[in-house]
């Protein structure tokens, strides 16, 4: 087999028994993505000397009879709204085009004290806000299993490339399904830790109560190998939680006996597709055959969670994003009358459509005479999601519904309507009303053979439990064994 | 809730963005249909309940005042636009 079609852990085993080099690994890669990136277009920034001198650097290493931690040596990838040292961050948007990052995200840190090699920064939704990849200033991101077809957003660059093995994992973020959907429409793993189990310094904020970092996978030992590098606690994250993380990989245990599965009729209503739906129940038949109990169970609010989010996120972006202001860093307008004028100008040329749209929604919800009804009336909303998952999560261990209300859509489809755009996450965005943990993991392909994503949401802190039911579920199926180019 | 091309231009003035004619009227549409979705709330009594901005308890983090090393002003000024004697140049804003 190719080296760059290994998963992450296959990967490191062969370097840690020197059956491969890092330099061999990351060469491979690197040739391969000269092979695909072409069609699939998923990076913003490749850093192939650097790279390759890491590599080598690793090489040292091992040579030297000094062990790796796991992730070790492998060619990765990182969204490109985390910092990375001297290494542009634009988040796709001419705001952020020139901007070189004086320090690394903290993510990004502990990768590099793993001795992860980092080829590079992926294409994302502009500022993370998108379903598609289609805002980003720069490029569109294709899906690799129909390149007529999104990649998903807005880690739809992280997903792609996992898909199209350009990378052995990859990090994304998710302030509303922004890892689970695109994982789910590339048809590979993706998982959003519990609020505050991974730091975000570092990461460019959108909406800062709900923002985290996660990993995109080949598969679940990987996603879970991934979040052993991750988490922690950060002093330079006030949110970020200090308590005792468990070991991840002793958390995939291929048995769900007795394990309790509660799933809410109200992901499974309007706007799911068909084929979703019967890949989901499906899924949920196999647990139960495995052992599991499931249950139907309700969660009236989740029709309501669209909308209290959309209202929070983007209240929650127009404040962060005033940092934007052509003075510390940043576009300035070339052209302007005075101080107000230079905002207003910078801010204009500097965001993309969508980004302006949000920032208005969110400053108009803000506003005197508006808050009571947009943004206090969301948060209180917000209280009723939040109540209803910890009574859920009373009878159930998990929680199980599709990630996305259908599989993956043309370019341009949804581009100009942005309520059908955002109904996209229609069944992410109360996992991170909530703070929860979630995670997809591919569960079946349409009869257009796009990929089918089953989600799987935990207590909070209790990502043990997700990775162990997805952990079962892979082993019992062949999903993630299938590949883009092989059904072509 | 329907919005005026002219509402959008004072939601607009206070987000510090300038619109052209033709986005007004665009975000006006978009905006509207994106109110009146979210009107959808009112559905739900929350008389009583307390808002939530933050899912885990927020608490001020301190630490001792104490110097510690930070980033080179030269380093931090290489992102600047405009840079003068070492500080953020911008226009005159005092007359």
């Amino acid at each position: 087999m190719e080296l760059y079609r290994l998963t992450a852990h296959e990967a490191y085993d062969k370097l840690k028994k020197r059956e491969v080099s890092s330099k061999e690994l990351t060469e491979a890669v690197i040739k391969h993505i000269e092979d695909v990136e072409e069609d699939i277009q998923s990076y913003i920034h490749i850093d192939i000397e650097g790279a390759l001198k890491k590599a080598d650097e690793v090489d040292c290493l091992l040579a030297k009879g000094e062990t790796i931690e796991p992730l070790g040596g492998l060619p990765i990838a990182i969204k490109d709204n985390m910092c990375t040292e001297g290494i542009n961050t634009t988040c796709a948007s001419r705001m952020l085009a020139n901007f070189v990052p004086p320090y690394d995200a903290t993510v990004v840190k502990k990768l590099k004290d793993r001795q992860a090699v980092i080829l590079g920064k992926l294409n994302m939704d502009e500022f993370a806000m998108g379903s598609s990849t289609e805002t980003s200033a720069f490029k569109k991101t294709k899906n690799p299993w129909d390149i007529r077809c999104v990649p998903g957003g807005s880690s739809g660059g992280s997903a792609a490339a996992v898909a199209a093995d350009e990378a052995f994992f990859t990090l994304g973020s998710d302030t509303g399904g922004s890892i689970r959907q695109p994982a789910s429409l590339c048809g590979v793993v993706g998982m959003k830790p519990t609020y505050g189990a991974v730091s975000r310094y570092g990461l460019v904020a959108f909406a800062s109560s709900l923002d985290q970092i996660g990993p995109l996978a080949k598969d679940v030992t990987d996603c879970a190998l991934v979040l052993n590098a991750i988490v922690g606690h950060d002093p330079h994250d006030s949110t970020s939680v200090n308590r005792r993380y468990p070991d991840y990989i002793s958390a995939l245990i291929n048995d769900v006996k007795g394990l309790k599965i509660g799933v809410p009729r109200e992901y499974f209503e309007s706007g799911v597709n068909d084929e979703v739906k019967s890949a989901v129940i499906n899924a949920i038949n196999l647990l139960k055959e495995l052992g599991a109990d499931y249950e139907d169970t309700s969660l009236p609010s989740t029709d309501y969670a669209l909308s209290a989010y959309y209202l929070i996120a983007s209240a929650e972006a127009s404040s962060n994003l005033g940092r934007y202001d052509g003075v510390k860093y940043g576009y300035r307008s070339a052209q302007y009358e005075d101080m107000i004028d230079m905002y207003k100008k910078t801010r204009s040329e500097g965001f993309g459509s969508e980004v302006k749209r949000r920032i208005m929604l969110g400053t108009y919800a803000l506003s005197s005479g508006y808050y009571d009804a947009y943004y206090l009336k969301a948060l209180k909303v917000r209280t009723l999601i939040t109540e209803e998952f910890k009574k859920a999560f009373d009878k159930y261990d998990v929680l199980i519904a599709p990630t996305s209300p259908t599989t993956a859509f043309k370019i341009g489809e949804r581009i100009n309507d942005p309520m059908a755009m955002y109904m996209s996450d229609v069944c992410t965005v109360p996992v991170n009303i909530a703070g929860l943990p979630a995670i997809s993991v591919p569960c079946g392909f349409d009869s257009n053979g796009l990929p089918i994503g089953l989600q799987i949401i935990g207590k909070a802190f209790d990502e043990e439990t997700i990775l162990r039911v997805a952990y079962c579920f892979e082993q019992n199926t062949a999903f993630h064994k299938q590949k883009p180019n092989e059904r072509r | 809730m329907k919005i005026k091309p002219e509402e959008i231009e004072y939601i607009a003035s206070l987000s510090r963005l300038k619109l052209a004619e033709e986005e007004r009227e665009m975000y006006a549409v978009h905006l509207s249909q994106i109110l009146e979705h979210a009107e959808r709330l009112n559905e739900l009594n929350t008389d009583g309940v307390e808002p939530t901005a933050h899912v885990l308890p927020v608490h001020n983090v301190f630490r001792e005042d104490e110097v510690r090393p930070s980033l080179e002003r030269e380093i931090l000024l290489a992102n600047a636009p405009d840079v003068e004697n070492g500080c953020f140049k911008v226009p005159k804003i005092v007359e």
